[in-house]
């Protein structure tokens, strides 16, 4: 087929009679694209859900945290902010797993490993004399809000350094030196379980993970997970779970509540 | 006596149309994400003039409680978008496409004298070129708003790998809102873009859809 530009322009009936084959032409191809473009997009929303999202979108949040996780700026660190910065009253989000009545003084922290008989009761106050430490970050939420909140408490990182926990062969954790020993993820939950959230090891245990006790100066109350919960500042909010009672590290990725129903299990900021 | 002319590359054409679904996705699914915290609203003084959105526009499209849905289809569709808008520019610089579409210093007062002529205040008839001065600066600022949108995106999807992103463009508060503001910018554009169409006629439109246009021959000669 000629094109009309490099050979001599075409005038009159001619160029009338090609301009109504290329249209014809260019709207039968538009239509045809239209109409798969539209199958794509209904065999999209019909597709078999997992966990509640239609199985390519899963894949393709699988592939955005390899993604995330494999270009190598894995885990800077949140910014932090000046304890002037915090605004009013921290908002409060989110009950499940806090119905019942909680006692402080003889909390234990129940601590799992894959395929390891022995089951850890680590009581609260052991805890609590490891190092503080104060952060003062912004708590994003899934929703959309964010506040910057102060959270005080022990690393992550820290307490699984001290009862030589997260570790296969049972010895201190040592992420920069030994990863391999380490178990792939830890899962952790309410005491009955009614809440647990899934967590990638690195995201365990970086510096600006907490398990914490009291949120902007005050000690939590029960609708902020007392008397122990979990703050992450590299994950959306529904990752931080309150009233931590049971603590399972493991290789299989572990089950989430809200990535159960729709949402992103990585949920990585 | 008229003539037929090639106006709009295929590769244009086919980015332009591609993009057409790929945005109405994102918004579509960005609204989803937005209901979950629909805080905007224009103010003056104490009074509020509009809040972003009323219940009913929710509800009338099926658009409230679907958060997770909203962030399953928007962070993979931010894919499809995001390549077809950067071959679209890459094709535009490499092809010499450029020349018609960014403004140069005759654009400003030919987009002035277009915005008279479609008032109706000015009478006579404009330049004759592919995009007038108005076109060149609306159709630049859309390619701009699109690279906007990827980056208030990037600083929002990923605050803390991309921290000096965020902070870069005020915070995490301020990018999500500049990123709105973005959206509620397409929606305008593409308002006038539908109006400015349908003004233009049916060469016009269905230049963008075959790729050529019929010319009066007698005008080409005086160009």
């Amino acid at each position: 087929m000629p094109d009309p530009i490099e050979s001599p322009p075409l005038e009159g009936v001619v160029a009338d009679q090609r301009i109504r084959h290329l249209t014809r032409r260019s709207f039968v191809t538009g239509g045809v694209a239209a109409l798969a473009g539209l199958g794509a997009w209904r065999w999209l929303g019909s597709a078999t859900p997992e966990d509640g999202v239609p199985w390519p979108l899963r894949r393709l949040l699988g592939l955005n945290q390899s993604l995330v996780e494999g270009i190598g700026m894995p885990r800077g660190l949140a910014p932090t902010f000046s304890a002037e910065s915090i605004r009013g009253a921290s908002r409060i989000n989110g009950l499940v797993g806090l119905s019942h009545e909680v006692d402080g003084s003889s909390w234990q922290l129940t601590v799992q490993h894959e395929n390891r008989g022995i089951v850890q009761s680590i009581p609260l106050r052991d805890v609590q004399a490891l190092p503080r430490l104060e952060l003062v970050t912004e708590f994003k939420c899934v929703e959309g809000w964010s506040e910057v909140m102060q959270f005080s408490g022990i690393r992550f990182l820290d307490f699984v350094t001290h009862f030589r926990l997260a570790t296969r062969s049972g010895r201190t954790p040592d992420p920069a030196g030994n990863a391999q020993d380490l178990f792939h993820y830890v899962y952790l939950a309410t005491p009955d379980e009614a809440y647990y959230v899934g967590l990638d090891i690195a995201s365990a245990l970086h510096p600006q993970t907490l398990l914490s006790d009291t949120i902007n100066g005050v000690p939590l109350s029960r609708a902020h997970g007392a008397p122990l919960r979990l703050y992450l500042a590299v994950k959306y909010g529904f990752k931080s779970l309150k009233r931590v009672g049971l603590v399972r590290f493991t290789d299989a990725r572990p089950a989430d509540y809200w990535a159960g129903r729709g949402y992103d299990w990585y949920a990585g900021l | 006596m008229r003539r037929l002319e090639a106006k709009h590359p295929r590769a244009i054409r086919w980015m332009h149309w591609v993009n057409f679904p790929l945005l109405t996705i994102m918004i579509w699914s960005g609204l989803l994400i937005y209901w979950a915290n629909d805080v905007y609203e224009i103010r003056i003084g104490g009074a509020t003039l509009f809040h972003f959105f009323p219940d009913w526009f929710y509800r009338t499209l099926g658009l409230d409680r679907r958060l997770a849905t909203g962030m399953a289809y928007h962070f993979a569709f931010m894919w499809f978008f995001a390549i077809n808008g950067l071959c679209f520019v890459l094709y535009t610089f490499l092809s010499g496409e450029w020349r018609h579409l960014l403004p140069n210093r005759h654009t400003p007062r030919e987009a002035w004298q277009v915005l008279l002529h479609d008032l109706g205040i000015r009478k006579g008839s404009l330049p004759l070129a592919k995009f007038n001065g108005a076109q060149r600066f609306a159709y630049s600022g859309v390619i701009l708003m699109g690279a906007g949108s990827l980056v208030t995106g990037l600083a929002i999807y990923k605050p803390t790998q991309l921290a000096w992103l965020t902070q870069l463009l005020g915070g995490y508060m301020w990018a999500r809102a500049e990123h709105f503001t973005l959206t509620i910018g397409y929606v305008l554009f593409f308002v006038i873009h539908i109006l400015q169409v349908i003004r233009a006629g049916w060469n016009n439109f269905r230049a963008m859809v075959t790729g050529y246009e019929m010319v009066p021959a007698r005008e080409r000669d005086h160009a």
